[in-house]
C-alpha cells in the first residue's frame, strides 16, 4: 500500500520548482499543514505567503502576486477555495489572464465525518464552468507528479483537485504515461468503456480487471484532465462501445459525467452511465465507505456494467 | 489656477460624453472620483511605453462601475483614443465595457464584482518587496463597496505585512444605490476602523481638491510600516448642481435636456477655475 498523499507529492515538486525559481510563489489559508506545505513554509519562507483563514483574500493576493509575474499556487480545502473564493477564481484569476494555479486539497469527500461543509462534490461543476478555467484531477502520486511538473511550465490559471489520503498507485513509477490534457488508456477493450478522475481511476483500473476476467471486454480511460476535456481520446475510446460508464467523487450533476455525455451525445450517440455521488449530503463514513455505499468502487462498478449489459 | 483642478473638467465632459454615448454609465461615482483618479495618474510612475515594465506603480480600480472616468484619464495620459471610447463604449463587440478590462492598455486587472480590489493589490505589494522594488500600489474603493467582507480580510493583511507600498482610497461620497450608505449600512468612524486594522489613515476634508488629494499622496509616499488609507471626503455626482449629491444619479443616463445642463455648468465652473 502507498503511504505517500498526493498533496505530499505536490510539496515536494513546488520545492524542487522553488529551489531553482524564485518567482515560485506558495500561499495558505492556515492550512499549510492540510496541504503538507509546512516543509515549503519552512523551507522557503520568502516564498510563502500564509493569509489566514480568508479563502476569498487568499485567490485575491495570490492574483495580485501573479499579476507581477509571480507562479502563485494558493492551497486551501478544495471546499472553501472553489465555491466559498468563486468569484474571486472568476474575476482574479480566469477573467483577469493571472497565472494562479488554484489548489484544492482534501478534495470529494476525503474529510470523511466533518460532513458536507467539507466535502467537495460541486467543484468540478463550479470552476469547469468559469471560461478559461483549466480542470484537474490527477490520479495517484506519479500522475500528480507530472502534472505539477506541467503546470510550472505553463502561465495560465487551473484548478487542481487533491485527496486527503494516499491512494493505491494506478502507474508503475517506472513507466508512468502523460500527456498534457491527453486522457490516459489505462487497458484497452472492445465492448465497455470507463471514464474517471481523481481518485475514482484506481476503483475503475481495478473494475475493468473485474470485468475482462469475467470476460466482459472493458476498457478504461484517466480523465485527469477535466476541463479541457480530452475529447479526442474519448471519443477514439468510446468507438465501437456498447456502453460507457463515467465514475467520478461528485455530485452527479455538471462533472465528468455530463461533460462525457455532452460530447458523447454531440459525436457518437451511444448509451452513457454516470456514477457519482447523490444529490444529498453524504453519508457519514470514510471515503472507502462511502464509496463503497454509492457503489463507485471496484465491485459497485462491475455489477453495475453487468447489469446495465444484461438490460 | 491649477491646471489638473481645470482638466477635471474637461474630463467630466469627456465621461458625460461617453456615457451619452454608451446609452449607460455610473455618472455619480465617476464624478466624485474623477479629481481622484487623475491627480493619482498625474503622480504614477505609468506611461503606454512602459506597460510591461516591472517597476511601474499599479492601479487597480476596485469600484470597476467607474470605469468611463478611468478611460477619460488613461486617454489623456495617452493610454487610450478618447474618441474612439467615446465612438465604441458599449456598443456591439466593443472592448470598451462598462467595467475595467485588462486587455485595454494601462488597465492592470479587470474589476467590477466589489471587494476584490484591495486584495489584489495586497499580492501586488507583497511582489514588490519580494522582488525589491519600489513601486507603489493604489486602489480606489467606493464607500458603498466596504460592505463586501473581503475589504476586511485585505485590510487585515495589509496591516499584517505592514504595507507601506499599499494605498487605498476610498471615494467617500456618502452616497450609493439605494440612498445614504449610513442608512444603507453604516460605516460609522471609518478612520477608527481602519486604524484599528494597523492603517495610517488621512481624512481629506475635499476629496475633488487636487491640492488636498495630492497633500495627503505626499504623506502616504512618506509613510514607513503601515498601509495608508486616504478618506476622500466627495461630492457625488461632483461638476453640475443638478446630479451633485443625490442617490437618483448613481447610473442615470442624462436626457438631452439634461446632458446640456450638465455641460454648460461644467463649462462654466471649468472658466471660473481658470480665472482663479
Amino acid at each position: 500500500m502507498n503511504k505517500i498523499a498526493n498533496r505530499a507529492v505536490m510539496c515536494e515538486v513546488l520545492k524542487e520548482a522553488a529551489a531553482k525559481d524564485r518567482d515560485v510563489v506558495v500561499l495558505c489559508s492556515d492550512s499549510r499543514g492540510s496541504a503538507s506545505l509546512t516543509s515549503f513554509a519552512e523551507t522557503y519562507p520568502e516564498q510563502f505567503v500564509e493569509v489566514g483563514i480568508a479563502e476569498q483574500n487568499l485567490v485575491s493576493i495570490a492574483a495580485g502576486l501573479a499579476s507581477c509575474g509571480k507562479k502563485a499556487y494558493a492551497a486551501s480545502p478544495a471546499s472553501f477555495i472553489t465555491t466559498r473564493s468563486y468569484e474571486q477564481c472568476k474575476v482574479d484569476c480566469a477573467y483577469s489572464r493571472t497565472n494562479v494555479k488554484l489548489i484544492g486539497i482534501s478534495g470529494g469527500v476525503s474529510y470523511g465525518a466533518l460532513g458536507m461543509t467539507h466535502h467537495s462534490a460541486q467543484d468540478i461543476a463550479a470552476m469547469s464552468a468559469i471560461p478559461g478555467m483549466r480542470v484537474y484531477l490527477p490520479s495517484d502520486r506519479h500522475q500528480t507528479r507530472k502534472l505539477f511538473e506541467a503546470l510550472l511550465q505553463d502561465d495560465q490559471t487551473a484548478y487542481i483537485r487533491l485527496g486527503r489520503n494516499p491512494v493505491e498507485d494506478v502507474y508503475d513509477e517506472s513507466c508512468v504515461p502523460f500527456e498534457m490534457d491527453r486522457a490516459t488508456v489505462l487497458c484497452e477493450g472492445t465492448e465497455v468503456l470507463l471514464v474517471a478522475c481523481g481518485e475514482m481511476v484506481k476503483p475503475i483500473q481495478e473494475a475493468a480487471a473485474l470485468l475482462n476476467a469475467r470476460g466482459i471486454s472493458t476498457g478504461a480511460l484517466d480523465m485527469y484532465c477535466v476541463k479541457p476535456l480530452d475529447q479526442e481520446g474519448l471519443l477514439k475510446a468510446a468507438q465501437g462501445k456498447r456502453l460507457i460508464v463515467t465514475v467520478e467523487e461528485h455530485a452527479p450533476f455538471g462533472g465528468l459525467g455530463s461533460m462525457v455525455a455532452q460530447v458523447i451525445s454531440a459525436h457518437d450517440p451511444r448509451r452513457v452511465i454516470n456514477l457519482a455521488l447523490p444529490d444529498t449530503p453524504v453519508i457519514t463514513g470514510t471515503s472507502a465507505e462511502v464509496f463503497h455505499y454509492y457503489g463507485l468502487d471496484a465491485e459497485g462498478i462491475a455489477a453495475t456494467v453487468a447489469k446495465a449489459l444484461e438490460g | 489656477m491649477n491646471a489638473l483642478a481645470v482638466k477635471a473638467y474637461d474630463l467630466r465632459q469627456d465621461v458625460l460624453d461617453i456615457i451619452v454615448s454608451g446609452g449607460g454609465g455610473h455618472i455619480g461615482g465617476d464624478m466624485s472620483s474623477m479629481e481622484i483618479m487623475l491627480t493619482l495618474y498625474s503622480r504614477m510612475n505609468v506611461s503606454p511605453e512602459k506597460q510591461k515594465d516591472p517597476d511601474r506603480d499599479r492601479f487597480v480600480l476596485s469600484k470597476g462601475h467607474c470605469v468611463e472616468t478611468l478611460y477619460a484619464v488613461l486617454a489623456d495620459r495617452g493610454f487610450l483614443d478618447i474618441e474612439e471610447v467615446k465612438a465604441q463604449f458599449s456598443r456591439f463587440g466593443s472592448e470598451y465595457i462598462g467595467h475595467p478590462h485588462n486587455t485595454l492598455p494601462g488597465i492592470e486587472m479587470n474589476s467590477g464584482s466589489l471587494g476584490h480590489g484591495l486584495s489584489v493589490c495586497v499580492g501586488m505589494a507583497l511582489a514588490g518587496r519580494m522582488d525589491g522594488r519600489d513601486y507603489r500600489v493604489y486602489t480606489l474603493m467606493g464607500d458603498g463597496e466596504l460592505a463586501e467582507g473581503s475589504v476586511w480580510e485585505g485590510a487585515m493583511a495589509a496591516g499584517h505585512y505592514r504595507l507601506d507600498h499599499l494605498c487605498a482610497i476610498i471615494d467617500r461620497n456618502h452616497l450609493q444605490i439605494s440612498g445614504n450608505t449610513e442608512d444603507v449600512m453604516g460605516h460609522h468612524d471609518l478612520h477608527a476602523r481602519f486604524a484599528a486594522f494597523d492603517w495610517h489613515v488621512i481624512d481629506v476634508a475635499d476629496g475633488n481638491d487636487v491640492e488636498q488629494l495630492n497633500a495627503a499622496l505626499d504623506e502616504a509616499e512618506r509613510t514607513r510600516g503601515k498601509p495608508t488609507l486616504i478618506i476622500a471626503n466627495t461630492v457625488k455626482g461632483k461638476g453640475a448642481s443638478l446630479m451633485e449629491n443625490k442617490a437618483s444619479w448613481h447610473h442615470h443616463l442624462p436626457n438631452a435636456e439634461e446632458y446640456a445642463a450638465i455641460s454648460r455648468e461644467l463649462k462654466e465652473r471649468k472658466e471660473a477655475l481658470e480665472h482663479e
